[in-house]
């Protein structure tokens, strides 16, 4: 039987559709979750919160969809040890709701930036880098303004660092685990990059981590 | 209905690049006795009930502001 996919879908998410063929793509069944919903759709594995501007991105990114209803059963299935990855917005979601450590905040630059990174592959352990090890090199493109990851380095689960430091983040964090390592948030978009047609499969081997 | 101002501002400490864009394009304006510029933002509550200031403390521990980065303040108005 096939893993089922919830995508999470808050007012202003954006990247929901590519979410959904991201996931279709690696063989899994994607089923769509509404923020004001109580409870996951039935028979939901894992959960993948997509990139866009939830609630126009007012108060702080994310502050306000990780207080929205469908949370409170993103929490209850993170702590049953359910799988959860949050992509850019939906990766300020799960910091803002305390799932993951740190805050995002506004790129050093200045300035929303929009390309390909290299990401070094910081803890083989967690699921979310299947067959790579640490050191590993993988390439896949950002598109944010509040993308400088902040916070304690030294205590967090690292998973992805950016070769190439551009947004500011603190020790270059592109991406962090909790501590059980079932839930994860980046920056990087990996379900943009799962079709060779746009220069990278490599997301499909973070969004592997989804399917048990 | 109380007045109450919430200020929330980064956190000493925590890079504000919007800040030193600000006092970066002051300085270019000739304004030469700028120093350090944080920008933050002012939230106006009117709130009924009896602890208005306990109320809008509680509102930015749970949501108004990110202790990890931001430090708040709480006023109470007429």
């Amino acid at each position: 039987m096939s893993t089922t996919v919830a995508v999470l879908r808050f007012p202003g998410t954006l990247d929901h559709d590519s979410a959904v063929r991201a996931v279709e793509g690696l063989g899994a069944t994607a089923v769509e979750a509404w923020h004001a919903d109580a409870a996951l759709p039935a028979g939901t594995d894992a959960v993948l919160l997509p990139g866009g501007f939830s609630y126009g991105d007012h108060l702080r990114c994310g502050a306000i969809a990780s207080r929205a209803p469908i949370m409170g059963a993103v929490r209850r299935h993170a702590e049953a040890g359910g799988r959860v990855v949050g992509i850019c917005n939906g990766f300020q979601v799960l910091c803002e709701a305390g799932l993951l450590p740190g805050a995002l905040r506004r790129n050093s630059t200045l300035s929303f930036v929009c390309r390909q990174m290299e990401l070094e592959v910081a803890d083989d352990e967690t699921p979310w880098t299947p067959g790579l090890e640490t050191g590993a090199v993988i390439s896949i493109p950002i598109k944010n303004n509040e993308g400088a990851w902040y916070g304690d380095a030294g205590t967090a689960r690292v998973v992805l660092r950016y070769r190439d430091n551009l947004l500011g983040s603190t020790d270059a964090v592109a991406g962090v685990a909790n501590a059980a390592g079932n839930v994860m948030g980046l920056m990087p978009h990996p379900e943009e990059a799962c079709d060779a047609l746009l220069g990278s499969t490599d997301g499909q081997i973070v969004l592997a981590g989804l399917i048990a | 209905m109380t007045q109450v101002i919430v200020t929330v501002m980064p956190k000493q400490g925590v890079l504000d690049p919007q800040g030193q864009a600000v006092a970066g394009a002051l300085g270019q304006l000739g304004f030469d006795g700028v120093g350090e510029v944080r920008i933050g933002k002012r939230i106006e509550l009117s709130i009924a009930g009896d602890d208005p200031a306990g109320q809008a403390r509680a509102m930015c521990e749970q949501l108004l502001a990110n202790a990890l980065i931001e430090d708040y303040t709480v006023e109470v108005g007429a």
